[in-house]
């Protein structure tokens, strides 16, 4: 027999959907089907039953292959590891829920690591946009029920956050926006014809790395002022367009993604995004949000901004926080070789930083913390695999709109594994045991 | 025949499907050890779709294969899903932001016919190891 479990929450993107139904087996340990899910949500779902699923921490041996330790090994390996680093770096967090980033910041504070989220490759620029000139921003759920014109700048959410545009976005119908997606303009701004640009009312194939210069012309734009033929590959009469439809409505909102936060310019291009939200608000009311990725990654941000003060890019080798992109961001420390020691947890640098950031965390005493094998397993020296949080482990995690949502178990995890909680608390137990503290 | 590209990367819903089911699996590699080309710079390259290409940039080279768009068009931009194989040749500097320039590398793409697409698994453990043509 088998019960079906609703309003389960997805740990996959940012939307953090909480209309997940899953059907599992009666004794809670076989998890069977996955519905209103994306694609990327009901894998991640069903991934969590493969067979070859690794359950056990290993360490690789000189020769490059794995062989299995204890749980207890791998921690006192860790905390060894940290405790004997000058400035060791912890990377990730983005992936697991907010009391195991917590008590992983209690950690680098004892060690004296900078702690470093999945944000500084995301939308770390956009935080330092935030910090110099403020966000007028909003919840989803605004969104829903008031937005009647949509912008879409350098993301894609048909591919990245695909129930972003059923649940908040273009199709609902919401309290003040009950005609659904016939009483919303769509805007796609993308040097590529993707799949959201193709269900857009106006589609602006901005030339690549060109943002800033578009942002800056919406701005004349919409002050009616004068505008050369054409900005960053785009015609003046689809900016004016453009513009007139964004002023018309009762609502706008922007969502932007890494095409705006990865290209060049950066920070500078999100400046300008708000900028041309706060000119927005001259004429109808306005808000802007990043897409975030990781369904906590934001969350991260949150706990470091309670501790610390600072949302990512935490250097506490000092034994106060400090906070400097450019200097204590991941890739920098890496790029310069200011970190001797590098503990991983909840993300995949392996896969998704430059290669010779990966090549350096292969060069250094490392830990990964994972529940699959991945490119960054497969570099470091000692791969802990752990249940999966929001799967089989609930926990608060926040949505892209700074909105705090508790993520429900729904399955066991296979026996005798260990959640990334258990894991760091143990690892901090050993720390204070090895300080004496 | 060798063509010059913009290079950008970014996610594919092929890509995050993949990804969670497994990154050593086969279905991984096959969404994202790609290269998405316009048309028109396919004419230029001279090569077969599902070719294995050989992308070269200032920072690093890599064999995909080279696959059409479906994204498109947008001559003179190519398209790695974000994984191991795009950040083998994407400009790592942060400028001083913490952010790597993910998107507009300009590369070179040539065809590379014999050259095998490796797994990603393989391809971050022998371009640690210094083992990577």
């Amino acid at each position: 027999m088998s019960r079906t479990v609703t309003d389960v929450i997805c740990p996959f993107c940012g939307t953090l959907c909480d209309d997940i139904e899953v059907v599992v087996s009666d004794d809670g340990k076989e998890l069977h089907e996955v519905y209103n899910a994306c694609a990327i949500g009901a894998e991640k779902f069903l991934h969590s039953q493969a067979k070859d699923r690794i359950t056990r921490p290993r360490m690789r041996q000189e020769d490059g292959s794995w062989k299995e330790i204890t749980y207890d090994e791998a921690i006192d390996y860790t905390a060894r590891m940290l405790v004997n680093a000058k400035k060791p770096l912890m990377y990730g967090w983005s992936s697991t829920n907010c009391e195991a980033q917590a008590i992983g910041s209690e950690i680098g504070e004892l060690v004296g690591a900078v702690v470093d989220n999945t944000a500084t490759v995301c939308h770390g620029t956009s935080l330092i946009a935030v910090q110099d000139i403020g966000i007028p921003s909003c919840t989803l759920g605004e969104v829903k029920n008031r937005a009647d014109r949509i912008l879409f700048w350098g993301c894609n959410p048909a591919h990245a956050h695909p129930r972003h545009m059923s649940r908040y976005s273009i199709f609902p119908r919401g309290f003040f926006t009950g005609k659904g997606h016939t009483g919303r303009k769509v805007i796609v701004v993308d040097p590529r014809r993707t799949d959201t640009a193709k269900i857009a009312d106006i589609h602006l194939q901005v030339e690549q790395g060109r943002d800033y210069e578009l942002f800056d012309a919406f701005r004349v734009a919409f002050k009616g002022e004068h505008l050369p033929d054409v900005v960053a590959g785009i015609p003046k009469e689809k900016i004016y367009e453009a513009a007139e439809t964004l002023k018309s409505g009762r609502f706008a909102i922007i969502f932007f993604g890494m095409g705006v936060t990865q290209s060049l310019g950066k920070n500078h291009n999100i400046d300008a995004a708000i900028a041309v939200t706060r000119d927005l608000n001259e004429y109808t009311k306005a808000a802007i949000m990043p897409m975030r990725g990781h369904y906590n990654v934001t969350g991260s941000g949150q706990v470091w901004g309670w501790l610390f003060g600072f949302p990512y890019a935490v250097d506490l080798s000092r034994g106060f926080a400090r906070y400097n992109p450019g200097d204590t961001t991941a890739n920098d420390l890496l790029r310069r070789d200011e970190v001797d020691a590098v503990l991983v947890i909840a993300s995949d640098p392996g896969a998704h930083f430059p290669f010779s950031s990966v090549k350096k965390i292969y060069d250094l005493p490392s830990v990964a913390i994972d529940p699959h094998e991945t490119p960054t397993t497969e570099v470091c020296r000692v791969h802990v695999p752990v249940a999966f949080v929001g799967i089989e482990v609930g926990g608060c995690a926040y949505r892209m709109d700074n909105v705090p949502i508790e993520t429900r178990k729904v399955v066991e995890p296979p026996e005798g594994m260990m959640t990334d909680e258990e894991f760091l608390g143990r690892v901090l137990a050993r720390i204070k045991e090895l300080q004496g503290v | 025949m060798a063509i010059r590209v913009n290079l950008i990367t970014g996610r594919t819903i092929q890509q995050g499907v993949s990804m969670e089911a497994g990154k050593e699996k086969s279905a991984y590699t096959a969404a994202c050890g790609i290269i998405e080309l316009d048309p028109t710079d396919f004419r230029k390259l001279g090569a077969f779709r599902g070719t294995n290409v050989r992308v070269t940039s200032d920072y690093g080279s890599v064999v995909v294969k080279a696959v059409e768009a479906t994204q498109g068009p947008h001559p003179g931009i190519a398209f790695i899903p974000m994984g191991p194989w795009a950040n083998m040749v994407v400009n790592p500097n942060t400028y001083s932001t913490g952010m790597p320039t993910f998107k507009g590398t300009p590369v070179t793409v040539e065809a590379a016919k014999n050259e095998p697409v490796l797994n990603s698994l393989e391809l971050v453990r022998k371009g640690c190891r210094g083992e990577l043509a």
